[in-house]
């Protein structure tokens, strides 16, 4: 994040910080204008921030390519609708479920990262999308002999997050304003954002950050210079995982529905997108990769239908098809033009001038 | 007269090549030892595997009374052995001050959850790195240029930065190999101060050198690799008449 010129003005900043956290807190209010869906679009939106976050600490942060991320997502989803759902049972509240579905991810994020450490580059991303399938087939052929994931079936009647007499799975309402479900898990998913936010660029201005830059910038001298690079790359997939498996339990409660389905490998390259375009590396450029890629898509959506029948008359290639269209292709303009992403980190920069 | 490093019949092999064949030698507390020899004498295989990049077939080397063979690059590092890379290997993209404070690393502690709370300890130790970085900067006379990116640097101070990011490990031997190499003759000779500075810091210096000048010049003893095996040993003034260390670098003298 370039803070560089704002730090002459504290103020401005501070002040332009409180203003968009107000704008971010009521968002939810205007959406609801717009209409409903448009919540729950934004709830997704920020579910792929934490996602695209967690994959830059490992793509970003320590430079390995990992296209099996979404299996971390699984891990999260999967662990809180077995802990609150009736499939066995069991109906843990959502603030211990997270964190063990948290450290859950982070175990798998250790079981990946242990057997590719020597890999990197093309033959890492080849494990990794492997050990992402494994996963998604895994969660669908586990319902024998014992029953754990139900599997291609899935998991239905999740319990959703309840804080006290608060159900976010209903509406409330409070002096006059309607309060739907979604906006309560707006306003959780944008505090565990911010908290991840923080937490993301910290862990980048820290010592564990520098280590992870060294290995990405040069395996060899990082070891030469005392980094211990085996946990220090362990610890980047655990980390990174640990938010993906928070993300999937979010949108567990958030679905109240889970099935392999929902972590397909085009999830994977999706997010992996996300960070490439944004700007890997840099928290802001990944953050706004994030957005622009989960709400553009929405957007055409809404548009490219309407459009074809005032210009047509009639619906000549389907809303989906033409949206994936426009989207191969502002990626490969983004890519040709802005080969570092939209926001650069200026690490990233020197290392595409270079060339 | 205690060795600070102990090498015992190092050998290593690379398929039918002997890079290194049974080499035995001391490093004092305290002095400069030079490591000359023509190309290809095995000088960086011996460095690489010193600094654990490459494990030796057979021997061993102690240092400072622990055996340090067959460990990995970081725990020879945290041992206490830092090293500098004939085809400077720093880190291009970050600025000279993170590659300094990167070499700290070994020396502090703090992990992710420091780094997050960011506590009153780790705060205090993040501020200790940065200040030793600039510290470290000041010394090899770059502190000018710390936030500049190292890739763009000049030759001459990526050089002194690598000895500065080195440094930053707090070694007790510092290994250099060729730090010279592509410098001009007055950076040589401020090269030559920086390390005899470095020693009077009471930090024991290993040199791998291609300028025999600067090797005769600083070293207080030097070793000669030929081949693979170790043709000599001793002061620069005893290694320079000797015939072997001779018909090494000029060939052997045509039978008349």
């Amino acid at each position: 994040m370039n803070l560089a010129g704002w730090k002459r003005h504290p103020a401005a900043l501070r002040a332009g910080l409180v203003l968009l956290a107000v704008a971010l807190v009521l968002l939810p209010f205007a959406l609801t204008q717009i209409g409903t869906s448009w919540v729950r679009i934004a709830n997704l939106a920020m579910l792929y921030v934490l996602l695209a976050l967690g994959l830059n600490i490992v793509v970003g942060f320590a430079g390995l390519l990992d296209l099996g991320y979404v299996a971390f997502y699984a891990v999260g989803a999967y662990a809180y609708a077995l802990l609150a759902s009736p499939h066995f049972g069991l109906h843990l509240p959502f603030w211990i479920i997270l964190p063990i579905g948290a450290a859950l991810a982070a175990m798998f994020g250790i079981l990946l990262g242990a057997p590719t450490l020597r890999l990197r580059g093309d033959y890492l991303a080849i494990v990794t999308l492997g050990f992402g399938e494994i996963v998604r087939i895994a969660l669908n052929n586990l319902s024998r002999p014992f029953n754990l994931t139900n599997g291609p079936k899935g998991i239905a009647g999740i319990d959703p997050f309840q804080l006290g007499r608060v159900d976010f799975s209903a509406s409330d309402s409070l002096a006059g304003f309607t309060i739907s479900g979604p906006m309560k898990y707006y306003w959780m998913l944008l505090g565990v954002m911010l908290l991840i936010i923080v937490a993301t660029l910290r862990m980048q201005n820290s010592r564990i950050g520098r280590a992870w830059e060294a290995i990405r910038e040069d395996e060899i001298a990082a070891r030469a210079m005392g980094i211990d690079t085996r946990n220090i790359k362990l610890l980047a997939f655990a980390m990174g995982a640990s938010f993906g498996g928070v993300a999937g339990g979010m949108f567990a409660a958030i679905q109240g529905f889970v099935s392999p389905e929902s972590f397909v490998l085009v999830e994977s390259v999706m997010v992996v997108a996300m960070v490439v375009l944004g700007g890997m590396g840099n928290v802001a450029g990944v953050i706004l990769g994030a957005v622009l890629l989960s709400f553009v898509p929405e957007i055409l959506r809404w548009t490219v239908e309407p459009l074809q029948q005032a210009l047509f008359g009639r619906s000549l290639i389907e809303p989906e098809v033409i949206r994936m269209l426009i989207f191969g292709f502002a990626l490969v303009v983004i890519m040709l033009y802005r080969p570092a992403g939209l926001l650069p980190s200026a690490v990233r920069k020197r290392e595409l001038a270079e060339r | 007269m205690n060795p600070l490093l102990q090498a015992t019949r190092l050998s290593r092999r690379f398929g039918g090549v002997r890079a290194l064949a049974d080499i035995s030698f001391g490093i004092r507390v305290g002095e400069i030892y030079g490591l000359i020899g023509p190309n290809g004498a095995g000088k960086t295989t011996l460095f690489n595997v010193l600094t654990g990049l490459y494990a030796a077939d057979e021997g061993e080397f102690v240092f400072s009374g622990k055996s340090l063979t067959g460990l990995t690059p970081n725990q020879v590092a945290a041992a206490g052995i830092a090293r500098t890379f004939q085809n400077i290997r720093l880190f291009a993209n970050l600025s000279a001050l993170e590659n300094v404070m990167i070499g700290r690393h070994v020396r502090t502690r703090a992990g992710v959850l420091g780094a997050i709370l960011r506590d009153a300890r780790t705060l205090a130790e993040e501020r200790d790195i940065e200040q030793r970085a600039f510290e470290l900067l000041d010394y090899v006379g770059i502190r000018a240029r710390a936030n500049e990116a190292a890739g763009g640097l000049p030759y001459g101070d990526q050089r002194r930065l690598e000895i500065a990011r080195a440094l930053a490990t707090e070694p007790r031997l510092l290994a250099l190999d060729e730090p010279a190499a592509g410098m001009n003759p007055s950076e040589r000779f401020a090269l030559a101060d920086l390390i005899g500075e470095i020693r009077r810091s009471g930090v024991t210096v290993l040199l791998i050198e291609h300028d025999v000048r600067l090797v005769m010049n600083i070293c207080d003893r030097v070793l000669v690799l030929d081949y693979g095996e170790r043709i000599a040993e001793g002061t620069p003034g005893e290694v320079q008449g000797n015939p072997r260390v001779i018909e090494a670098y000029l060939g052997a003298p045509r039978v008349a």
